[in-house]
């Protein structure tokens, strides 16, 4: 099958537009015989769910955890990217879709980014009007502050909690339609197969994970809004339960999987603490607005600082190498996140590291300066003479803690360090997933009838996403695309009635579920999930993490085969399928990362180039920069499932640029 | 990260193999728990150990683990999301215990909180209050006005943040002796009624919430705040004062 983005004719400013016009319709009583599962209630999710029932279908959405407010779009936190140009900085649709793209490292879908930049100005309104708190000035104004890769000021934030507000906003939503009927929850529910019948996505077969019971659902319509991947690294910032079933069974029933080694390994997170570790949490990038990152400039401090003889804040200003500030003089400590993340490498690789753990993998990100330059400024404002260094700290403090104050208590609660007194350790680890499911222009995958939004998708964000934009495109995606491209499919079934669910289709998708299951419990073997899961991370970050290199992928595709037939020989899955059963539920989710893992490597070794978060080190200029490869790779690698995952068939989708120059990255 | 030590513990676990079965506490010997480890990586490697016994695994909820979600709620000494203050069970670290200490273990009680599994109950009650009114009735369109068509003083707009931080974990039911949702649906409730945009149906939110809150069996406020020091994310016990005052105001103009 070759692979139509189906993106619009026409200029590229007017492409949504022109397209929008140009789909079909459904009529608003029609709708009411019309549909939709929702597999997700993040923000793609919750948003997509909330206005496809507002417009009239009739919405079913699932999700894995008791409540759909507790997906875990609800943890970010820095912000969210409009193009609104409130700071009158030179923002525009047209900077926005730029940055994106350029931060993508050249490497999303044109169409895709400008309608996404288009729809984010709308995405502040929707939510105000919510009554989503977002920070305001004094003048009762919206606020914004700066992330990563850019030159401007665009993005809107409620203190270090925006993935919460926008969150529970678009649950607001969801609650209102499910208090009228229009949507049906399914908590505690977890989609472990899509129903394809007569060629089109036709319904789920979802587990009740309180009972364990079985469930068919059918629509006309499946829409995939499970998230990302990263928990194939084991640790990550993802929550405990994300996974990648969802789409991974869809990818198994025909839908293909895009750029799946596109992964975001995010620079600033609390160091591993040891081997009990289950998981990481990020700092949000919006520290780095003021924190600078370091290292010590000696070795022996290094090593000193580590074995905890000496502190930080004792070493002299001249002996501390602020090494993004030298080698990206320009963005500072606001380059990307793959080019921070792969600095800090760089430094602790050379041995430069100031965490005392295994691998001795830790920076400094130091806010002393920035307490000073606040304290000054309010100083300055309070009208206090001749202010004493103590009180320039105090009042900086102060200024600090109202940024930032829920992620410094965090940082301290976890390190039992305090921010304010001595810099934060932080160290890269992995957070999102910019590859996915294959969709075209109106979010639909290789399989008729089934779509996939947010960063279940790959489109937006190339190989590298730039910070708050990814609850931007949950909510695009959500709030203002789907719900209009989805039309132009469903206008066909307006005449087609429910769709039953005893079909053949339903019935063998039903008992492979079912002999998936008990297979898992009748393996009886020695290890628990967690082991194999635990080793599956091992492979992934130390072969298929920041940095990668022939011969380690080719290890890694080795060993994850392996390590899936000791799996499946050797796995202990206490209790029964029809019970709450958490080990279960993780036995499924691993045997999927197991498979995923295997074709995530194969990508990463089929990519013969660096970009964005993907590096390979056959690939790199004398300065230690990706190296991209346009002539060669200037595609989407889609992947077709056969059976095996090593034998996966690459298709490509290739990336036009019309509207932005290809250039080699530079924030120096 | 640096003062890492391990210690030796005894839990009591609550377990009840589920909704209508009989519960009991049981006891474990946990050894070599590192102080670095948060209290759900501890109960991680009580899992480990049990499943490699040929036991079976303690259910509890969890998700996050940063303590945003909202999903883990263990009782511990007594105490929702046990002795630290400001704290979900997933951030309090295990460096709050001592050698030799005995930590129980139980779930949330509260009538409408009935456990399904273990440490697991069904908090849907919060649900439907929130399904009751704890929304704006604006439809998603593209249209709605510009963001900044209506200025908000940044002292409300702060308050309607501080009490939208409300993570619905049920910490101020557990640790009610009324088993009230009173701090939670004040919580809505005050977002709300601090913004414009709350305000055209405000008088029946809070008349539909509270209705609601009665219903699924939630107990009434005796205003001791027990809530408010409970809370995870400190919510005010103003919060509760400001639903009393939109409640009245309802009740006498409906």
């Amino acid at each position: 099958m070759s692979l139509d983005s189906k993106i619009p004719e026409g200029p590229i400013a007017d492409k949504w537009t022109n397209h929008k016009n140009n789909i079909r319709l459904v009529n608003p009583a029609n709708k009411r015989n019309i549909d939709v599962i929702v597999v997700g209630t993040g923000l793609a999710g919750g948003s997509a769910s909330a206005t496809l029932a507002e417009l009239g279908y009739n919405v079913k959405a699932f999700c894995y955890q008791d409540s759909p407010r507790r997906a875990h779009s609800i943890a970010a936190q820095g912000g969210i990217n409009a193009a609104k140009n409130y700071q009158g900085d030179g923002d525009s649709t047209y900077r926005l879709f730029y940055d994106t793209v350029k931060g993508g490292d050249y490497r999303s879908r044109e169409a895709n980014v400008y309608r996404l930049a288009e729809v984010s100005a709308n995405i502040i309104d929707q939510c105000v009007a919510q009554g989503v708190p977002f920070a305001r000035d004094y003048g009762g104004l919206l606020d914004n502050r700066s992330f990563g890769g850019v030159l401007v000021s665009r993005t809107f934030y409620a203190k270090g909690q925006t993935g919460q507000q926008l969150l529970l906003g678009a649950y607001s939503a969801m609650n209102r339609q499910i208090a009228k009927g229009k949507i049906q929850m399914y908590n505690r529910h977890e989609m472990l197969d899509v129903v394809i019948v007569d060629g089109k996505a036709r319904g789920i077969i979802a587990r009740n994970l309180v009972t364990g019971e079985i469930e068919r659902h059918s629509a006309h319509a499946v829409v995939l809004a499970s998230g990302g991947y990263g928990n194939v690294f084991f640790l990550s910032t993802n929550a405990m339960g994300s996974n990648v079933t969802a789409a991974w069974k869809a990818h198994k029933k025909g839908a293909y999987f895009a750029n799946p080694c596109f992964t975001q390994i995010h620079p600033t997170c609390v160091p591993v603490h040891g081997a009990q570790q289950s998981k990481l949490t990020l700092m949000s990038e919006s520290l780095r607005n003021d924190g600078r990152i370091w290292v010590p400039k000696k070795k022996e401090d290094a090593e000193a600082v580590r074995k905890g003889t000496l502190k930080p804040t004792d070493i002299k200003e001249e002996d501390r190498d602020y090494y993004l500030e030298r080698r990206y003089p320009s963005f500072g400590n606001l380059v990307p996140r793959d080019v921070a993340s792969r600095a800090a490498k760089e430094r602790c690789d050379a041995g430069y590291g100031v965490v005392d753990n295994d691998t001795k993998e830790g920076v400094f990100l130091d806010f002393a300066s920035a307490i000073t330059r606040y304290g000054k400024e309010e100083a300055n404002v309070k009208g206090v003479e001749n202010p004493t260094d103590a009180q320039i700290k105090e009042m900086g403090k102060k200024v600090i803690a109202n940024k930032y104050g829920n992620l410094f208590d965090m940082y301290k609660n976890i390190t039992a360090e305090d921010p304010y007194e001595t810099p934060m350790r932080i160290y890269p680890a992995v957070h999102y997933t910019m590859g996915g499911i294959w969709v075209d222009y109106n979010l639909m995958t290789t399989v008729p009838g089934l779509y996939a939004t947010g960063e279940a998708n790959f489109s937006d964000h190339g190989a590298n996403r730039l910070g708050a934009s990814a609850l931007m495109q949950g909510l695009a995606d959500g709030y203002f695309v789907l719900p209009y491209t989805i039309g132009d499919y469903l206008a066909d079934d307006i005449r087609t009635g429910p769709i039953p669910t005893d079909s053949k289709a339903f019935d063998e998708a039903e008992k492979k579920v079912k002999d998936e299951i008990n297979s898992f419990l009748n393996i009886k073997g020695s290890k628990s999930v967690d082991y194999f899961h635990k080793k599956l991370g091992q492979i992934m970050w130390n072969k298929v993490g920041m940095s990668r290199n022939e011969q380690g992928l080719k290890e890694a595709i080795k060993e994850i085969a392996e390590l899936r037939d000791q799996f499946y020989k050797d796995v202990r899955v206490p209790g029964s399928g029809d019970e709450m059963n958490a080990e279960l539920e993780k036995a499924g989710r691993v045997a999927d990362f197991l498979e995923l893992g295997e074709l995530f490597a194969r990508d990463a070794l089929e990519r013969e180039e660096s970009c964005g978060g993907h590096f390979r080190e056959e690939y790199q200029t004398e300065e230690g920069e990706a190296l991209r490869r346009d002539d060669e790779f200037t595609y989407v690698a889609a992947w077709e499932y056969t059976g095996n995952p090593s034998e996966a068939i690459l298709h490509k989708e290739e990336l036009n640029y019309e509207n932005i120059e290809l250039k080699t990255r530079s924030y120096k | 990260m640096s003062a890492d030590k391990a210690i030796n513990i005894t839990l009591k676990v609550w377990r009840q193999k589920n909704a209508d079965a009989k519960g009991a506490l049981e006891t474990y010997k946990l050894d070599g728990v590192s102080t670095s480890s948060s209290f759900l990586e501890m109960m991680d490697q009580l899992n480990e150990q049990l499943i490699n016994e040929g036991g079976s695994p303690v259910q509890f909820d969890h998700d996050c683990r940063e303590g945003i979600c909202g999903s883990c709620n263990m009782y511990i000494n007594g105490q929702p999301h046990g002795p630290a203050s400001l704290n979900t069970t997933c951030q309090l670290h295990m460096r709050s215990f001592k050698d030799g200490d005995t930590i129980y273990v139980e779930p949330w009680r509260a009538k409408a909180f009935p456990v399904i599994k273990d440490l697991v109950v069904d908090r849907s009650a919060f649900d439907r209050i929130q399904q009751a009114g704890g929304f704006v009735s604006v439809n998603t369109s593209g249209n709605t006005q510009d963001a900044n068509a209506i200025p908000i003083e940044k002292d409300n707009a702060d308050m309607a943040f501080d009490a939208a931080t409300c993570i619905g974990c049920g910490a101020c039911v557990a640790a009610c002796k009324n088993a009230s949702a009173s701090l939670f649906v004040a919580a809505k409730v005050s977002q709300y009624a601090l913004l414009p945009q709350g305000q055209v149906e405000a008088k029946d939110r809070v008349l539909n919430m509270v209705k609601q809150a009665q219903k699924e069996g939630f107990g009434p406020c005796s205003n001791t705040g027990a809530c408010e020091v409970e809370c995870p994310k400190g919510i005010s016990l103003e919060n509760i004062a400001r639903m009393n005052r939109e409640y009245l105001a309802a009740s006498l103009s409906k």
